[in-house]
């Protein structure tokens, strides 16, 4: 009698963990599916581009005018380049900045002026874009253009600077807790073998950290990538293919944002809009999968 | 616990379904559950479209709601957004500052909107340049040339040597379709810089001296003055007609000044209710002056005759 009641409550248990584990895999398999969907809508929309421009046109050519009085024109090389050059300009402005700033809070900082300072680096990211596009049309803009004497300063540089202050706290953020994670072993070690402490920041503690650091890196160049209201507020927007950091240039996702508004249901230049957002999954796809080879290859190193 | 459950729950039900409704290609009615545009009916009025009208159409929703119990919200956007709205049936008035084209009214049509135009005040649409320059007069050629690439120096124009940065709008805007066909005949050049508003617009030439730009009236002035850091430009259809500056009203009211517009109001089917109350009071004395205090212009006798169209 009593050893059955407790297999039932066993075989209730048992369901109720069985349910449980389901959810959870459900959640899972969810992520997939919305992932799958998406990608599946963008292909589904961007596809039918192709039955009026030819794939070799749409990756190659450099004038994009879809609205074009005469002769519309789909061509992304110009947008793909201007991306790129945003994304690593801010790369070349936050990764030294944000990975020095990192090892300065993890090894240099007192505790007192990390508890102040993190918090405040934090919050760096959760201001607005527009606000920080906004300040670049106002601010940045006019800087650039009396520090090189142009004519305005909505360009590359400019969209460099905001996309570089937006990746700023992701990249500290992360780096500083890769950093901070390193074994105390290891610097005392260095220590006790004689060398400075900056020699150990730089030859062992960043070194150890360096796979937390290139995660955070990529993390910070995802952000840039995918930015769209800074950029589209500072860089101009002209879709001329971009000549230098100095001229205005135009993002993928600027493309997107400005254009998806007003275009007309079913017609070629909407469909192609969604062949662009594929492009740019594709871009945003090709970075998460090298930041995981590189994340894996140097996690074998250690060991 | 429950609770956080049960929002996990929901979300990935949420989520399921949206990826589903895409799936069948019918985003549009998984999101319109959350919005409909019947309420006009309640005396909720949705106004989307032209950044040009957004602070006009501020100013005169500000000044109705004062003497009514009807709300009415302004939203910005570019004309084009307006259109499309309007096509979807997502707003009650779609501000325009060009005219709807054929194939707009047609397919506004194919989706059951049948489109009545109203208008609400003039613009002088204003050719900007910064107040450091001295060029003070272009005709329709020179200025289409300019847009068009083919005029890249202000020495060209009887200016100082230096190259001139073309501001500009984006192609939802109403503004960039009716300077493109009435200005350029032709496409703009890809080195203009594609701003997202008149007010961007205005901050970059103030800031460019070799700028040029193109902006509603209602931007370029302050009180009735040209505002600081600007210099509005005279324009003259061609070199043998005189030169009108759109500061001037009886320029826009006569239309001398060869970029005056109407602003456009766009419903869907004759308006009634809180709709017809809003465009009556645009359309009255009171309405026309605060649309002069917003920078722009009285309906000009011209277009006078849509307006009695609609309202009668």
């Amino acid at each position: 009698m009593k050893s059955s009641k407790i297999s039932r409550k066993d075989e209730i248990a048992k369901i109720k963990e069985k349910m449980i584990e389901l959810f959870f895999f459900a959640n899972g398999v969810l992520a997939i599916v919305v992932l799958i969907g998406i990608f599946y809508l963008l292909l589904s929309e961007g596809l039918p581009t192709f039955r009026e421009v030819s794939i070799k046109e749409f990756l190659t050519s450099t004038r994009w005018n879809p609205v074009s009085y005469s002769n519309p024109e789909y061509g992304i090389v110009g947008m793909i380049v201007s991306t790129l050059m945003v994304t690593f300009g801010s790369l070349i402005l936050s990764v030294p900045l944000g990975i020095a700033c990192a090892a300065y809070l993890a090894e240099v900082a007192k505790p007192k002026e990390r508890e102040i300072l993190k918090p405040i680096i934090e919050m760096l990211a959760s201001i607005p874009s527009v606000v920080i596009g906004f300040l670049g049309i106002v601010m940045v803009g006019p800087m650039i253009a009396r520090i090189f004497n142009l004519s305005n300063g909505l360009n590359a540089i400019n969209g460099s600077i905001l996309l570089g202050v937006m990746a700023l706290p992701t990249i500290i953020s992360i780096s500083e807790d890769a950093i901070s994670s390193v074994p105390e072993e290891y610097k005392q070690a260095s220590l006790a073998l004689g060398t400075n402490s900056w020699h150990t920041l730089i030859k062992v503690t960043l070194p150890a950290a360096l796979s937390g650091i290139t995660a955070a890196v990529m993390l910070g160049m995802g952000r840039a990538i995918g930015e769209t209201m800074a950029v589209l507020m500072a860089t101009g927007n002209a879709p001329a293919f971009p000549k230098s950091f100095f001229g205005s240039i135009r993002t993928l996702t600027a493309t997107i944002a400005i254009e998806l508004g007003e275009v007309p249901y079913n017609t070629t230049h909407y469909y192609s809009l969604f062949a662009v957002g594929a492009v740019l999954f594709v871009m945003t796809f090709m970075i998460n999968l090298v930041s995981d080879i590189v994340l894996h290859k140097y996690g074998e190193g250690e060991n | 616990m429950f609770n956080k459950k049960c929002l996990a729950l929901s979300l990935a039900l949420i989520l399921t379904l949206g990826v589903l409704f895409s799936f069948t290609g019918q985003a549009g009615a998984f999101f319109g559950w959350f919005s409909s545009s019947d309420d006009a009916e309640q005396g909720y009025v949705q106004v989307r479209g032209s950044d040009t009208m957004v602070n006009i159409g501020q100013a005169l929703a500000e000044a109705f709601m004062e003497q009514s119990e009807h709300e009415i919200s302004v939203t910005g956007g570019g004309s084009g957004t307006g259109v499309a709205a309007l096509i979807n049936n997502e707003v009650d008035i779609a501000n325009v500052s060009r005219d709807m084209t054929d194939s707009e009214v047609e397919q506004a049509a194919a989706n059951g909107v049948d489109v009545y135009r109203g208008v609400i005040a003039m613009d002088g649409l204003a050719v900007v340049v910064n107040e450091n320059n001295p060029v003070q007069d272009l005709t329709f050629d020179e200025i289409g040339a300019i847009y068009r690439g083919e005029i890249t120096n202000w020495a060209e124009l009887g200016g100082p040597d230096m190259e001139i940065s073309l501001y500009g709008r984006q192609s939802n805007s109403g503004t960039f379709v009716y300077f493109r066909e009435n200005v350029l005949d032709g496409d703009y050049c890809d080195t203009k810089n594609q701003m997202n508003g008149n007010a961007q617009i205005v901050e970059g030439v103030r800031a460019d001296r070799s700028a040029i730009g193109y902006v509603g009236i209602g931007y370029a002035t302050e009180g009735g003055q040209e505002r600081s850091g600007l210099g509005v430009v005279n324009v003259a259809v061609d070199s043998n007609s005189e030169y009108a500056s759109p500061l001037v009203p009886e320029n826009v009211a006569t239309g001398a000044y060869p970029l005056a517009r109407p602003l456009n109001n766009y419903f869907n089917g004759q308006p009634t209710g809180a709709v017809l109350e809003f465009i009556e009071f645009i359309v009255s004395e009171e309405g026309q002056n605060v649309a002069v205090e917003a920078g722009f212009y009285p309906v000009s006798p011209e277009f006078q005759s849509v307006n009695d169209e609609l309202l009668n």
